[in-house]
């Protein structure tokens, strides 16, 4: 059981030195078309909502739908 | 009105999210005010809503956001016309957004009131995104729980009797993962869970049972719903940038939630920017749900279960949506303090189609489950202008 828990162990702190190791593989300087105002994920956060509220109305199914998250990097 | 409200709060809140997610990068958006207006008409009901809305950097770091929102409804759907009773209400939202970011995190809080003669609804949210990994990867997290009040209007629409017949308690927790794949690929996934307790019916809207002693041989009663419902939906989105200067979304999420629906969805969308001036947007989107398991169209008897519903949100029924948006961007190279304007047209044709709920208004002398199936289609039409400085 020691064993195994020594093996758990080196591998978690593999894994988290593999992580600290990552390397951004799409660099910052090649992020212009992630950058383009048409790759946003919403352009109009009002027009958004307001189409998911005339949805929901008439739907049972709810969420999921707001909180994706951004994540271009372009900045 | 009273479930219209509970949908518009937590829309409310996916805006508050959405905007987090638009602006979810290291550093806040520009400043911006944004005008709205639009028109739904579509199933016997007529829809206006009217929005200003500032959103105001503090600092470099901190941002407040005020948004006023207006929605006026007259009509009523085809279950509450059942019951020859119309509607003529307004209902007016205030939400107020903090922003904060430090280092790669960004922090948002807001507030939520929403007011009118029959619902009264409070929300409060918080949300949390985080970029990590060279920037390619954000995890957001939310949380939002939501008070309501829920009245039911037994005078007229003139001069309305309010009867409070409860409250209503919302909390939904979400949690998302952004991911840039390659230069020209990005993929999302979402899953929220939200859990309600209180009264969930919507107060307006019967159910029929089979009446022999009725001369239309059958009868109506109001819906018994459960008073708990917890909710989980997952999404997946994909953004590609084409091979020429153009973009395209695919999305799909599935729901499922303790009363026994099942919702999935389907969604493609495509933009075209034509230089730096004109934008134009396709979109197609499909949708198809089962029915609640306490849902029927025609009861057999009075009171022959527990729960009785129907309402036609929680029948079998699928709808398809064919969108166009155009986008006229100005003051492209600034004027004075605006950095840049646009101004919006948006058109959305949707087609209802219910697999289980029938006409009882058009049909009146049908039993409910002789009735033709129900469906209608609805027109959406939103302008809109925003001016960043």
């Amino acid at each position: 059981m020691t064993r195994l828990r020594c093996l758990t162990l080196m591998g978690a702190m593999m894994l988290l030195n593999a992580c600290g190791g990552i390397q951004p593989w799409v660099k910052p300087y090649e992020r212009d078309h992630l950058a383009d105002p048409i790759m946003a994920w919403d352009r109009d956060p009002i027009s958004t909502a307001y189409m998911d509220h005339i949805r929901e109305t008439r739907e049972g199914s709810r969420g999921a739908t707001g909180s994706g998250g951004g994540g271009c990097g372009c900045n | 009105m009273a479930p219209l409200n509970r949908v518009v709060t937590r829309i409310a809140v996916a805006t508050v999210l959405l905007l987090v997610r638009a602006t979810s990068a290291d550093v806040l958006p520009d400043d911006r005010a944004d005008l709205f207006y639009s028109k739904y008409s579509g199933g016997g009901m007529d829809i206006t809503g009217e929005s200003v809305a500032v959103h105001k950097n503090i600092t470099d770091n901190f941002a407040l956001e005020g948004n006023y929102f207006v929605d006026k409804v007259s009509g009523a759907s085809v279950d509450v016309l059942s019951q020859a009773s119309q509607i003529k209400d307004e209902r007016k939202q205030k939400t107020i957004t903090a922003e904060f970011i430090h280092d790669k995190t960004t922090y948002t809080a807001s507030f939520i009131d929403s007011v009118e003669r029959d619902y009264k609804s409070n929300t409060t949210s918080f949300s949390l995104s985080q970029s990590m990994f060279g920037d390619l990867t954000t995890l957001n997290l939310g949380w939002s729980h939501t008070h309501d009040s829920v009245g039911e209007n037994n005078g007229t629409a003139f001069v309305p009797i309010i009867n409070w017949l409860g409250h209503a308690e919302d909390t939904s927790y979400s949690v998302g993962l952004s991911q840039i794949f390659t230069k020209n690929l990005i993929v999302s996934a979402t899953f929220q869970v939200i859990t309600d307790d209180g009264y969930l019916a919507n107060p307006y809207r019967s159910i029929t049972y089979l009446d022999p002693s009725s001369a239309k041989g059958y009868s109506l009663a109001s819906q018994v719903y459960p008073d708990t419902r917890t909710s989980t939906a997952v999404q997946g989105q994909a953004k590609y940038y084409l091979p020429y200067r153009a973009a395209i979304t695919g999305s799909y999420r599935y729901f499922r939630d303790t009363w026994g629906l099942i919702g999935n969805t389907y969604e493609l969308d495509y933009t075209h920017p034509f230089g730096n001036v004109w934008t134009l947007e396709g979109r197609f989107r499909f949708y198809k749900q089962n029915h609640a398991t306490f849902y029927s169209n025609e009861f057999p008897f009075a009171d022959a279960q527990n729960f009785m519903a129907r309402d036609q949100d929680l029948a079998a029924s699928e709808n398809t949506t064919i969108g166009a948006k155009a986008t006229y961007a100005f003051l492209t190279n600034g004027w004075k303090m605006f950095k840049r304007g646009t101004v919006t047209l948006d058109i959305s044709r949707i087609q209802f189609h219910y697999l289980d709920f029938t006409d009882i208004k058009d049909y009146p002398q049908d039993l409910p489950d002789d009735a033709p199936l129900y469906h209608f289609d609805a027109t959406v039409l939103q302008v809109y202008m925003s001016m960043y400085f």
